[in-house]
């Protein structure tokens, strides 16, 4: 490094690099600052809402003394518990035989069956209770099938729950079955074990983390998940469906807080035990593993391709039906198409803006969304100032994953609708919307950035410095470009779930900013199924056609812009 | 360099004995790839034989078969007179061991060690006092109830090949079993299993691309490449009479050069007549001949000494125990000859760059191959 090298671009240079040390530490500032507002306020005002008032005033247990001395409050937390640990029961085991499948046999056409399992993914929650309305309702064309009892209430939601949590256990499970290590089979094998030994002593230890994981994941799902309940659920009173009486019937917002505050309960519970678990996880797959390939055995190959056939057709069967009875005239006495339940102005006056909302608030949310979460995931992974700073946004970046969307709603009411917050003038707009998904779904796309960021050499940032090229440049450059497949993946979930989520937004929106989801639980609940259906049916579609789009644009212009990765 | 070769059974010795494992016309591809190419073997009882080659040369396919873990597309395998080529890996009665340990992560040291034994429905004392001597047997008797992340590598090793003969298979294979492990633990390992060996009589089959391990562990040495086997000797034998030019320059170290053949025991390298031993060539044929750098004859050159040659040095490797040194020939001044100097010729010629040294290549140390 010869001074004389270099005699009039030094000065330059090392304001470039100040200039880089201050936009840092001005980025990783606003990072911090922007995550609190975004996440740490909205949830302490959900939980300081439990100890006041309705007047505001501080009232410590108080309320919650009141909802567990009111039978008709209290009853919903046993109601909830047993229903999700019976969905629960049910998912983990049908998931982990086709994840099984998928990842241990050689099964013919295991993308399709795996793209099948994914389906219930694109829609919203509500969208297989509908399903089992047409099926097993009022009207229902199998309502035989139940022997007098009815689908309304935990039968159906347990059902609705099975489908849609089906899809996130199978993702867990598959990760977890899919990495094994080769040479411990081989040696069982050499040592003559059973079959059924070697699934006990191997394949079941292997996959524990990912058991115990998807457990978790599923009860939080059935247990906060608002639409099955509120479409499906009858008179059978949960915790879910409580929190929106509470909060949008009878404007107590301080019973809503208490029952927000049990919903945390599972979720900060799973959270901690997957920390533990994960930690006790550690290099069960050294790095001399050989991965393990499934050998074709016939019968075996055959009865799972029966079971994940079987599973299939009941789940496009659900999903069918209810896309089906969207284009119904009047089920189930008049079965001949028509397209009149897609107008939605017969059923609700906002009509189709609702769709139109969503669609924006889904764009809005994957592209402010992803560039930030991105950008953020960066400073808090390739950038060494402000280290502090750091790991307070990393910390507040894990948070959302532990709060279910209807927590994290009603957070954003008592923040957003505060009298006291200058940012209230934004409650009941499209912005408060957009970074309330943001805020739901940051934890998956940080993490999912972080990964790729991790990927990549952490000498890059050094090299820019001795290069005397701003850190930025060397960011858009080529940090960027090569995390482009990431990047994508980040914008397609923050877009799909944004698009399909019903729990949070339902006490956000207001009457010029409707959205899809809302809007089926609205013409749902006023006895316009079919409307719901068709509704449902739009954003199914629409979400299905913006992953095929994510797809094919991978293929088309990543095939080529990665070729690096290819060796 | 001799001295360190140890173990060796004579060629006579193997004969005497009945074949074991009995290996024939094996083929095994993968795609369009040949990974075994007709390759037929014997391996006497109680035997240690070393299959040795570069990556890729299919040594591990020939162990995976034998296994049974990737069965062979042709060929048969008989173990202890018994036709195993169509049988799974668990009704061929081996022990094996990988060289990523494949331990049972979520099991202990003992279960791990038991984990055979409980599936041959042994008592749970009977399946403790057997774990128990095997681990003492191994060293690690105290160590019964951690687990293999708790150990370390080289220990790791250890549970791994006393899990494989807790059973007593009949026929011990070993997979590059000590690739893992750092160099100092490999050699300690090296001596503990070839100790392990002989006291227990065990016939084993280890696959390793490491030279000096196969030389210093094996009874005899199986020399691999594309898919064939290139030679079968023991080790003294592999390193003194290598059978290709490939099993010449894959253990040990030699120089080539391109020679032609002047009469019956002379040869011509470059414009130097060299003296050689009895070859199969015709006068006038193309062929290579290489030495090894330790065979240079540097004390003791009189003056008629056969292929007596006047070089200097020009250029000298510290390599610690010894020196390489370039010499290059005062006459033919395109050839260098690689000669390794002891540290006490070092000292007792005072050699140094830019000398005269002279030089003989006894006739006997020539090896000669055919030119491909």
């Amino acid at each position: 490094m010869s001074v004389v090298l270099v005699p009039r671009s030094s000065a330059l240079a090392a304001f470039r690099q100040r200039m880089d040390a201050v936009t840092i530490r001005i980025g990783v500032l606003l990072l911090v600052a922007w995550l609190f507002i975004i996440i740490a306020l909205p949830l302490w005002a959900l939980l300081s809402k439990g100890f006041e008032n309705s007047s505001g005033a501080f009232v410590g247990l108080d309320n919650f003394v009141t909802y567990f001395s009111t039978p008709t409050l209290f009853n919903s937390v046993f109601n909830s518990f047993w229903v999700a640990l019976l969905a629960t029961a049910i998912v983990i085991p049908l998931a982990f035989g086709y994840a099984y499948a998928l990842t241990r046999s050689c099964m013919p056409f295991k993308g399709l069956f795996y793209a099948i399992a994914l389906l219930p993914l694109f829609a919203p929650s509500l969208l297989s209770a509908i399903s089992l309305i047409y099926l097993f309702g009022n009207q229902g064309v199998l309502k035989t099938l139940l022997f007098g009892h009815t689908i309304y209430g935990p039968l159906g939601i347990v059902i609705a729950q099975v489908f849609y949590c089906f899809p996130h256990a199978l993702i867990i499970l598959m990760t977890a079955l899919a990495l094994a290590d080769a040479r411990l089979y081989e040696v069982a094998d050499a040592l003559g074990t059973k079959p059924s030994r070697v699934f006990r002593t191997v394949t079941l230890p292997g996959a524990k983390y990912g058991l115990v994981n998807a457990a978790f994941v599923v009860f939080t799902l059935v247990i906060t998940d608002f639409g099955i309940a509120k479409v499906i659920g009858g008179q059978f009173n949960v915790l879910a469906t409580d929190a929106y009486k509470q909060v949008v019937g009878q404007q107590n917002f301080s019973m809503g807080a208490v029952v927000g505050m049990i919903l945390l309960v599972p979720a900060v519970v799973a959270f901690a035990i997957d920390r533990v678990v994960q930690r006790r996880q550690v290099a069960l797959l050294s790095a001399r593993a050989v991965p393990l390939q499934p050998k074709q055995q016939g019968l075996r190959d055959a009865a799972m391709t029966a079971y994940v056939a079987c599973l299939a057709v009941l789940i496009i069967g659900v999903l069918g039906t209810a896309v089906w009875a969207s284009f119904i005239v009047y089920w189930p006495y008049n079965l001949a198409l028509t397209l009149k339940n897609y107008d939605f102005g017969t059923f609700d006056a906002a009509g189709w803006s609702p769709y139109f909302n969503s669609i924006k608030m889904a764009a809005l949310t994957a592209l402010i969304g992803t560039a930030t979460i991105f950008t953020g995931a960066y400073l808090v992974e390739k950038t060494r100032a402000n280290s502090i700073g750091r790991s307070i946004a990393h910390l507040l970046a894990m948070l959302p994953v532990a709060v279910p969307g209807l927590v994290l709603g009603l957070g954003y009411v008592f923040f957003f609708n505060a009298k006291w917050n200058p940012l209230n003038i934004f409650y009941g707009t499209m912005l408060v919307l957009v970074v309330n998904s943001i805020a739901h779904f940051y934890t998956v796309a940080h993490i999912t950035a972080l990964t790729a960021l991790k990927q990549i050499d952490p000498e890059f940032e050094s090299v820019s410095a001795s290069l005397k090229v701003s850190i930025w440049r060397t960011f858009r450059r080529v940090t960027v470009p090569i995390c482009m497949p990431a990047i994508f993946d980040i914008a397609i979930y923050m877009f799909v779930n944004a698009l399909t989520t019903v729990s949070a937004v339902i006490f956000l929106y207001s009457p010029s900013t409707k959205l899809a989801s809302v809007a089926i639980v609205h013409m749902d609940e006023a006895g316009f199924t079919a409307g719901a259906a068709a509704m449902a049916t739009l954003i199914l579609v629409t979400a299905l056609a913006a992953k095929l789009l994510h797809l094919a644009l991978n293929r088309l212009f990543f095939f080529r812009a990665q070729a690096w990765r290819t060796r | 360099m001799e001295a360190s070769i140890g173990w060796s059974a004579t060629e006579s010795d193997t004969n005497a004995r009945s074949s074991f494992l009995r290996v024939r016309n094996l083929v095994k591809r993968f795609g369009n790839f040949t990974a075994l190419d007709d390759v037929s073997l014997d391996v006497l009882e109680g035997e240690f034989v070393c299959f040795l080659g570069p990556s890729g040369c299919g040594k591990t396919t020939l162990l995976r078969a034998i296994a049974g873990l990737d069965p062979q597309n042709e060929g048969t395998i008989e173990l202890g007179g018994r036709d195993v080529s169509k049988l799974p890996p668990s009704a061929r009665d081996f022990g094996i061991v990988f060289q990523s340990y494949a331990l049972f992560p979520n099991l202990t040291v003992a279960d791990n060690v038991g984990y055979g034994l409980v599936n041959q429905r042994k008592s749970r004392a009977e399946i403790a006092a057997r774990t128990q001597e095997l681990l003492t047997l191994v060293g690690l008797a105290d160590q019964q109830k951690k687990y293999p992340v708790q150990l370390s590598g080289g220990q790791q090793q250890r549970v791994a090949l006393a899990r494989a003969i807790a059973t007593s298979p009949s026929l011990l294979l070993l997979d590059e079993p000590l690739s893992a492990l750092d160099a100092r633990v490999r050699i300690r390992l090296r001596d503990e299993i070839k100790d392990l060996q002989r006291r227990l009589g065990v016939t084993t089959i280890m696959v390793t691309h490491d030279q000096e391990e196969a030389l210093a562990m094996a009874n005899r040495i199986v020399v691999m490449n594309h898919g064939v086997i290139e030679q079968i000797n023991t080790p003294n034998q592999v390193y003194r009479k290598p059978a290709t030019a490939f099993v010449a320059d894959f253990v040990g170290s030699m120089t080539f050069f391109d020679a032609t053949i002047t009469e019956t025991k002379a040869l011509r390298v470059d414009g130097l007549e060299l003296k050689c031993g009895a070859h199969p060539f015709a006068a006038g044929t193309a062929v290579r001949v290489g030495f090894r750098p330790e065979e240079v004859q540097v004390r003791n050159v009189t003056a008629n000494a056969a292929n007596r040659i006047v070089t200097h040095v020009t250029s000298l490797d510290f390599l610690g125990s010894f020196c390489r040194a370039k010499l290059k020939p005062q006459s033919v001044s395109n050839i260098t000859i690689l000669a390794d100097f002891s540290a006490n010729l070092m000292r007792d010629l005072n050699v140094a760059e830019g000398q005269e040294m002279i030089v003989a290549l006894p006739p006997e140390s020539l090896h000669i191959f055919a030119r491909p």
